[in-house]
């Protein structure tokens, strides 16, 4: 398994998490856990350990700085906190620069959550990316452009394999057509942006029927590449 | 060339053991061309093109200049399906250029590039989903003469049964060959087989008719079982057509959707099909190349016949499909007089052309016609201001040659020679004395 945002699990404050709150992380690809308090996130840690956490300060400031704080005095202090505070509160950020890496005000605007996010995490998935991608039997070998599913070898046109390499390194994450022809093609092509629903159909055909709804299309938005937490919730 | 995709090529040749690497390209007639290079050219020709003796290659020679390069399209590159114990084979298409490295006049894949840069600079890409029909026939005998599978009496399995069989491992061949396929099947005649392929840019669409033709023709000589694309084998059963849906997009929205119009076609649409019915004697030609088209485009077999369009009326030139609700990215036209012995390229690029006049200039698209045509008599015709298409290639060879519009769409080189080319075809048919005649005329004169 890469690094990618499929390794992560981030603890989320307050449980349950505010329905913006999750579906801003769900659209953006990140896994995480809702936790009441302290004790909850300690008990229901992932093995690795957290990657991070968002902790909302502005409905319930106290039980949100403690967490901080026990979240920072563990063993292996858990990186990358982003707190939550609403207008009121920025002074109650003064003097607790050591508990928190970001911030974001209440109520947030999702894509700025996101870009801080990404931001936030930066580091961790570039320095770690290794040359293999693999989401339940997909593999790409990043180095050798070569793909399997299954263990049998996919054949793909260049574009057909960066794009799948983009959605897969991406899970979970809806993108519109003009990001990914912006991102994945890059240059000028003849189709304009359907040629993004030209490739996903055959990368469905080529993936077989029976996993061609690993790439799903998210209606009237784009296309997503395996589950998001959030419609899996749904289900 | 993006570095990405050369490494890519590069690394697949390498990882996936490839023995050959096909270089293919198109004459101006549209039959498949290829040479094949080992894996070690395959660098140099990613990055100089293969340079090679054009004079062989029918529509390429003059006399000044018979050199020419292939340039792969790396996007294009593919592991060929069909592996053999020897190892893989991959394929990719070329764009033929000068030695300086300028576009060849003489390739038609670089007349369809300069089309469609056109029409990008006024900002619309072209769409196209052919239905594309053929027959399959038992192996020639030394007769030439057409044989059904039904009575070809010598297949384990029903004719049928191969039939369909056949068509099943096509469509396998075509979808891991990056050619999706929206339908198919068995059509009224016997032996007749339809794909529909799905759609993409005119473009790549060209090059999947291409390989289209190939794999369908490679899979059924596998089985001792010849395919065919002539556009009329059997005088009392429909022709082989290659109907094509058009559709123009700017950016992700169809162009030629409008949800105010009863027809949902937009302004840009009706231009476009107005500009098709004007210039469609012009480029009957090109879409319909072989004098044997001309014996499909006849009365009473679903071909048609005469200028006009409708909503609901297969006599027609244009019909306008009726998309499901809400897909508008489902607005088409379907142009229908077009065969599967078209040169892709070539026919794409005039269609777009006469389209594109239409929307410039603002034609006015003509009244629908949605009666029977094959019903009406000449004056009746006439005072709906309905023209027929050419009859023979020799009246499309006439119309196409005082047409400014094609000439300028396939660049003065491929017009001049399309046309030399062709007047002598049908000169040297001209002499024929077929059986048509010496039934009808040896013993009753």
């Amino acid at each position: 398994m890469t690094s990618d945002r499929l390794t992560q699990m981030l603890a989320v404050f307050p449980s349950p998490a505010p329905v913006d709150l999750a579906r801003t992380l769900d659209l953006a690809g990140f896994r995480w856990k809702a936790v009441a308090s302290a004790d909850e996130a300690a008990k229901c840690a992932p093995a690795e350990g957290w990657s991070g956490a968002i902790i909302m300060c502005d409905e319930d400031p106290e039980g949100g700085w403690s967490l901080c704080r026990s979240m920072r005095k563990r063993d292996v202090p858990v990186e990358r906190i982003l707190v939550l505070v609403n207008g009121s509160q920025l002074q109650d950020l003064d003097l607790r620069d050591e508990l928190y890496d970001d911030f974001c005000l209440a109520p947030f605007h999702p894509r700025e959550l996101e870009a801080r996010l990404r931001h936030l995490f930066w580091f961790e998935i570039k320095g770690n990316r290794e040359s293999l991608v693999e989401y339940s039997g997909l593999v790409l070998n990043v180095e050798t452009y070569q793909a399997s599913f299954g263990g049998h070898a996919l054949d793909l046109t260049f574009m057909e394999y960066e794009l799948l390499k983009f959605l897969a390194q991406n899970p979970g994450k809806v993108f519109s057509r003009e990001t990914l022809l912006s991102r994945v093609w890059g240059y000028e092509y003849f189709g304009g942006a359907r040629t993004v629903d030209v490739h996903i159909r055959r990368l469905r055909a080529k993936l077989g029927e029976e996993h061609a709804n690993l790439i799903q299309t998210v209606r009237s938005v784009g296309y997503r590449f395996g589950q998001s937490k959030w419609s899996a919730g749904k289900n | 060339m993006h570095e990405h995709q050369r490494d890519y090529v590069l690394r697949t040749v390498e990882e996936r053991g490839i023995r050959l690497v096909r270089l293919w390209f198109t004459d101006v007639l549209g039959n498949l061309k290829s040479f094949a290079i080992s894996p070690a050219e395959m660098e140099n020709a990613l990055n100089d093109g293969m340079s090679f003796d054009g004079s062989s290659i029918d529509g390429f020679s003059r006399v000044q200049e018979s050199d020419v390069l292939a340039i792969p399209d790396a996007n294009t590159f593919e592991v060929l399906p069909w592996a053999d114990a020897k190892g893989a084979e991959a394929r990719v298409f070329c764009d033929i250029a000068k030695l300086d490295g300028t576009p060849f006049d003489g390739d038609p894949r670089q007349v369809l590039r300069r089309n469609l840069s056109a029409a990008r600079d006024k900002g619309y890409s072209f769409y196209i989903a052919p239905d594309i029909e053929y027959f399959y026939f038992a192996p020639p005998d030394g007769t030439n003469k057409p044989v059904l599978l039904d009575q070809g009496g010598f297949f384990d399995l029903t004719s049928t049964d191969i039939a369909s069989s056949l068509r099943k491992e096509t469509i396998r061949t075509l979808e891991t060959m990056s050619i999706p396929v929206e339908y198919s099947f068995h059509e009224d005649a016997p032996s007749q087989h339809e794909i529909d392929l799905r759609h993409t840019d005119a473009l790549t669409m060209a090059d999947s008719v291409m390989t289209f033709r190939f794999v369908v023709k490679e899979i059924a000589a596998l089985h001792d079982v010849h395919a065919t694309f002539m556009p009329k084998p059997l005088e009392t059963i429909q022709g082989s057509g290659m109907h094509l849906h058009l559709s123009l997009f700017e950016g992700e929205n169809n162009a030629f959707h409008s949800a105010d119009d009863p027809y949902n076609l937009s302004p840009t649409a009706k231009g476009f099909m107005a500009g098709l019915l004007h210039h469609a004697a012009e480029i009957t030609a090109v879409t319909n190349q072989t004098i044997n088209s001309y014996k499909r485009l006849v009365p009473g077999f679903e071909a048609p016949v005469h200028i006009s369009w409708a909503r609901n009326n297969r006599s027609g030139l244009i019909r306008v499909p009726i998309p499901k609700r809400g897909s508008d990215s489902a607005t088409r036209i379907e142009y229908r007089s077009p065969d599967p012995a078209c040169n892709p390229y070539l026919a794409f690029s005039v269609i777009l052309a006469a389209g594109m006049r239409g929307i410039e200039q603002g034609y006015e698209l003509p009244a629908e016609a949605d009666a029977n045509l094959f019903e009406m008599n000449d004056a009746a015709l006439e005072k709906m201001g309905i023209q027929q298409l050419p009859q023979s290639l020799s009246e499309a060879l006439r119309v196409m040659e005082n047409s400014s519009l094609v000439a300028d769409a396939l660049g003065d080189h491929i017009f001049e020679w399309f046309l030399r080319n062709k007047r002598a075809e049908w000169r040297s048919y001209k002499t024929h004395i077929s059986e048509y005649e010496l039934g009808r005329y040896l013993k009753s004169i």
